[in-house]
């Protein structure tokens, strides 16, 4: 069978630690906290490090205040997803939590480490052996890209279900670095690029996600995907939304695996702002967010099928946000 | 939980049938259940003896290459390796069928497709092993790979995959007449053709193959995760150069095989000779992917099909034809050809067939015997076929299919002997559950209705011989009862079934019978657990053994003046072996020459074919083509029911695997790879993914079955993928004419529909393919004349 290789663990005892270690260490280490995607890339040789460091320090609470909510980045995906007040704030965010693989794997991957999940392809999540012989990619060993071999760029896809909805909501990760802390919009953790998707430094630790009060906000998040648990996201949408009477007054459009990064659809949000949600708003509102979208052949299903399908992802997302019974207009 | 004492030995046994059972019929937990469930039971990787070394195979990354030179000196001086082979080491040529002794535990000339085995590594643990792999550098020549039928059917730009067969990269051709086609095409009133494409899938097994081997004394010692102890055994010997009282093949407890562990594999023969070399215990557990590649599934099966019908559905003709992508290599590739055409008779009376079959060798895994091997992808065409000629003429299907409905106690026209058959019952069964019939017909709301059959057993053995299929020895000694057998428990229940038998003959429970069973040493010969033979031929041996003992326990207590019913089985045994000496008997199972008079009878013939017929509930939304199966309703002829239980388990774990192929599983490939060799790519179905499966039993009390039992492993698999197809066309009005029916090929389906095209997504053409003369049969007497009625 596959076998993990071998790599010393370490366990710092707080972030700041954390982020020395890593800056220390450099690209020989990594961060690892529920290891529900790390481990098996561990094995398929896809990270080579020397060492893990682990945050299991990391706390796991929700911290509700006036203006904010703070979610420890070590809070599991399956707490998230079914914490009442959670639940009763954030209903897009926690569905996204929840349709998160599978239950053992929401057990036991925290919500810090869906944001930094890796970008997915189905020419690179594959073992050593299999790269070998397929040709190694620009992402891991090789120069080129498999997909799309005249492109420069790596195309690996933006896995991540919570980070669309966290972005649609203007949220902020905490992240801690070796000398400082700071703050930054989970919309500009992001990079277009399928290698260096995250724009944080390498030695930052996730330390807190927060979603801004948003009890007059609507949201929601569809997920596209082959089966009814375990698979990533092939397309999805999160939308946050506030309206007044049934009229749009904000609008954040997100999708997710569509592109190397979180792909944010403003011209679709601008649409519905002072329009109200019918059938016919939505189905506009719709293909002009599913227009930059560029699925590739490099995920389940064919990519024809998935590039008309963010159409619907898209209108679902906007339906149910506005069927939402949200504060006094609610 | 106390138990009641058993009742010894009842006086009106041995119990047959129509009489009263104790164990049969009685829905009981698995022999094997508390150790299974509690992680006690011992797995071939469980196994860790003392010194046990580990083994590595490297494996070609080329779909199709010539081999200059391998290099292992690098390898070998890795510290912790303890041995390197190549095919030099093992050059004996070994594969399942004799007629295809094409695989090589090791190649070392060429290889013919990503993942073929050219060397192995022993070493202290599997990370050096898998290192000392790595370093191994191998010099090809890389040739034109060919990776589709059409591209096995053309000229080869380099040279052919295999060096037998032909022309060109064609691997078997047959074609085969029964009774006159050509004058029942011209009696039909209405003949129409279909073209449709089952795409290959593989069998998924939870666990991978694994094998640990041990030289002692001279002697080879295997244990396995296989189906096949017996086969194992036979390629061990003649790969190894070995006697084969010198190997010793045991069954590891298994976790699934469905097919896939039917083959004798490269690394059960590579450990055995790597225990030889090092003298130390070599294990080898394939990993996920390495499992994708071993295969032997589902074979992709391009077919055309036309059917002659009287103008109330009566079938006067059938033309069928098949291409099979075979794969790099044999397998059971010459029989699953044959099956793609031998039992579209079995369910429906057809007076004249003509069967024309092609399979040819592509740079992929090989294909092989999948639960219903060959059987599923004909069985796909002909109920969707019939379906689209039913609408043609303006019948009702259902009723259309059942006009056409086979009769028990009759011959097909490829001579296939039918005994019991329950198709009629099992047709209403589910129509009534399901309220077919009155079903409502919503947008995107449908249901769909298919049958299908299968063999309890294939009526030859792979290798010629007359020797008896399965034969079970049961042993009695200070009251205690042991039955040996070695038929191997693959989690369908064998296991559980020879113990109810013999509980049931000696008035027991099964829990009383200690089993020792799938190890050649101890055991004497069960062919294996493949085409649905074990419950049929190790039940019908073991009730010959039990009977006989029962008679021994019998005469013992009569001779004492007493009565079998007034003394306990203790006391009964402990009189018989005192009378009698050392208490043995033995049974055994030989299949009736039941085969037709012409080359390639020997496919097809069943001492008993089970009967299923099943309705799909479905929702299919235009907008996407995404498929929600609300429910499904079965009913399966199993003859008998064992272990009602245990039928149940095998018909719902049969759905489920037919909902996976219709819905999703396939074994792609792209730039020659496999394009997704591991669990979350190759999408099968989840809980979540399905539905309430609503079971009914059919009992039709075969004349030649234990007790009247016939096969549940594999039929119930095959009605389920026409009926997913035919409920989205009741659905949306589309024919999906292919498999997997994914929804990008539904809402493909519906642009076509709204454009006014054919609406339909599938196959366009079937190729020109240089079939044989065809050789013609004369069909045998249609009802099975009265003296060979009473003969089975």
């Amino acid at each position: 069978m596959l076998r993990l290789p071998r790599f010393k663990y370490l366990r710092p005892k707080t972030a700041r630690e954390a982020a020395r270690m890593a800056a220390d260490l450099g690209p020989r280490a990594m961060f690892v906290a529920g290891g529900t995607d790390l481990f098996p890339k561990l094995k398929r040789r896809q990270f080579e490090i020397e060492a893990l460091i682990g945050l299991d320090f990391l706390s796991r609470s929700v911290h509700h205040g006036e203006d904010e909510t703070v979610l420890d980045a070590g809070m599991t995906l399956a707490a998230a997803s079914s914490n009442a007040n959670l639940r009763a704030n954030y209903p897009g965010y926690t569905q996204a939590a929840g349709l998160v693989s599978s239950p053992p794997l929401r057990n036991a991957g925290t919500i810090g480490g869906n944001l930094c999940v890796d970008t997915r392809c189905n020419y690179y999540d594959m073992t050593y052996e299999w790269r070998k012989a397929a040709g190694f990619c620009i992402k891991k060993d090789g120069d080129i890209c498999l997909v799309a071999p005249s492109s420069s760029r790596c195309w690996a896809v933006s896995s991540s279900d919570t980070a669309p909805v966290a972005i649609a909501l203007g949220a902020l990760v905490t992240l801690a670095g070796p000398d400082a802390e700071r703050q930054l919009p989970v919309a500009a953790l992001y990079r277009d690029d399928g290698i260096d998707y995250l724009a944080k430094q390498p030695s930052e630790v996730v330390t807190a996600l927060r979603l801004p009060a948003a009890s007059e906000t609507r949201t929601a998040y569809v997920k596209l995907r082959r089966r009814g648990s375990i698979d990533f996201p092939i397309a999805g949408c999160a939308v946050a939304m506030r309206l007044e009477g049934s009229t749009v007054t904000s609008c954040r459009i997100v999708l997710s695996a569509v592109a190397s990064h979180p792909l944010e659809a403003p011209e679709a949000a601008e649409f519905l702002i002072g329009r109200r949600i019918d059938g016919e708003s939505v189905k506009t509102a719709a293909e002009i967010a599913a227009r930059p979208a560029k699925p590739l052949d490099n995920a389940d299903l064919n990519h024809f099928w998935r590039k008309r399908m963010v159409r619907m992802v898209v209108e679902q997302a906007l339906l149910l946000a506005n069927d939402q019974k949200r504060g006094p207009d609610g | 939980m106390s138990e009641p004492p058993h009742p010894g030995l009842r006086p009106d046994l041995p119990a047959g049938r129509g009489r009263e059972f104790s164990v049969i019929g009685k829905p009981l937990p698995k022999v094997d259940a508390a150790s299974r469930v509690t992680g006690q039971a011992v797995y071939a990787d469980d196994i860790l003896l003392p010194r046990t070394l580990h083994c590595r195979i490297l494996r070609s990354p080329h779909p199709h290459a010539r081999i200059r030179s391998i290099d292992t000196s690098a390898a070998r001086r890795i510290p912790g390796v303890q041995a390197v082979i190549t095919g030099a080491d093992l050059p004996v040529k070994f594969g399942i069928l004799p007629v295809t002794q094409d695989e090589r535990a090791l190649e070392h000339e060429k290889v013919r497709y990503v993942g073929d085995p050219i060397a192995a590594v022993a070493a202290t643990d599997e990370e050096i092993a898998a290192a000392a792999c790595d370093a191994i550098a191998v010099e090809y020549e890389v040739l034109e790979p060919v990776m589709s039928i059409d591209a096995a059917l053309a000229n080869p730009k380099d040279e052919r995959i295999q060096d037998y067969g032909g022309p060109n990269n064609i691997h078997k051709l047959v074609a085969l007449e029964f009774g006159d086609v050509e004058n029942g095409f011209e009696r039909a009133d209405h003949v129409r053709e279909d073209i449709f494409f089952f795409q290959g899938n593989t069998h998924l097994p939870m666990e991978q193959h694994s094998a640990i081997a041990t030289y002692v004394d001279g002697k080879v010692t295997l244990w396995s995760s296989t189906q096949v102890v017996h086969y194992v055994h036979r390629a061990l010997a003649k790969v190894l150069e070995m006697p084969m009282n010198r190997i010793r093949v045991i069954g590891a407890a298994h976790g699934g095989g469905f097919g896939g562990k039917t083959d004798p594999f490269a690394h059960e023969i590579i450990v055995a000779k790597l225990a030889m070399i090092t003298g130390r215990p070599v294990k080898c557990t394939l990993t996920r992917e390495e499992v994708f590649y071993a295969h032997r599934g589902r074979h992709p099966v391009l077919m055309w099909m036309r059917t002659g019908v009287t103008r109330d559905g009566r079938i006067t003709a059938m033309h069928f034809k098949s291409a099979l992508d075979g794969g790099a290599y044999g397998s059971y590739g010459v029989a699953s050809t044959f099956y793609t055409g031998a039992l579209q008779t079995v369910t429906y009376d057809i007076p004249a067939y003509r069967f024309e079959g092609c399979r040819v060798f592509t740079n992929k895994p090989p294909c092989g015997p999948k639960r219903g091997h060959g059987t599923p992808q004909p069985r796909f065409a002909i109920e969707l076929h019939l379906e689209k000629i039913a609408r043609e003429l303006g019948l009702d299907p259902v009723e259309m299919k059942r006009r056409n409905f086979v009769k028990p106690m009759t011959r097909t026209v490829n001579w296939l002997r039918v005994t019991s058959c329950g198709l009629d019952e099992c047709t209403e069964r589910v129509m009534k559950g399901s309220g077919f019939r009155e079903r409502e017909h919503g947008p995107g709301r449908g249901m769909g209705f298919a049958i299908s059959s299968y063999l309890s057993g294939a009526g030859t053995a792979i290798y010629w011989n007359d020797m008896p299929h399965s034969e079970v020895q049961i042993k009695v000694d200070r009251g205690g009862v042991t039955a040996y057998c070695g038929a191997m428990d693959i989690g369908q229940g064998s296991d559980s079934v020879l113990a109810a038998v013999v509980a049931e003959e000696l008035g027991l429970q099964p829990k009383d019978i200690r089993l020792v069973t799938a190890d050649t040493d101890a055991t004497p010969i069960d062919l294996g657990s493949y085409s649905s033979r074990v419950t049929f031929m190790a039940g019908n041996a073991a009730l010959e053994a039990a009977r006989k003992m029962r008679a021994l326990l019998v005469e013992a207590v009569e001779a004492t003046g007493r009565r079998i019913d007034e003394v306990s089985f203790e006391e009964a045994s402990m009189l018989a072996e005192a009378r009698f000496g050392t208490l043995a008997t033995a049974g055994s199972y030989t299949p009736p020459k039941i085969a037709g008079p012409y080359k390639g009878s020997g496919v097809g013939p069943s001492p008993a074919y089970s009967y299923s017929a099943c309705v799909v509930d479905l929702d299919a939304d235009p907008r996407t083509g995404l498929i929600h199966v609300n429910r499904i309703w079965i009913a399966h002829d199993v003859g008998r029911a064992i272990n009602p239980l245990l039928v149940e388990g095998q018909v719902e774990g049969s759905v489920y695997m037919g909902l996976g192929e219709a819905l999703m599983e396939e074994q792609t490939f792209r730039k020659g790879l496999h394009k997704w060799p591991s669990m979350l790519e190759y999408k099968s179905p989840t809980f979540l993914d399905m539905p309430d499966v609503e079971t009914y039993l059919v009992e039709t009390n075969d004349p030649e079955g234990p007790y009247g039992a016939k096969e549940a492993g594999q039929g119930p698999l095959l009605p389920v993928i026409p009926a997913v197809s035919a409920a989205v066309f009741d659905a949306l009005g589309v024919w999906i004419d292919e498999v997997p029916i994914t929804p990008e090929k539904i809402v493909e389906a519906l642009r076509r529909k709204d454009k006014g095209e054919p609406a339909r997504y599938g196959p366009q053409r079937f190729p020109d393919i240089p079939y044989p003369t065809t050789i013609k049969v004369e069909p045998p007497p249609k009802e099975l004349d009265r003296a060979a009625a009473a003969s089975i």
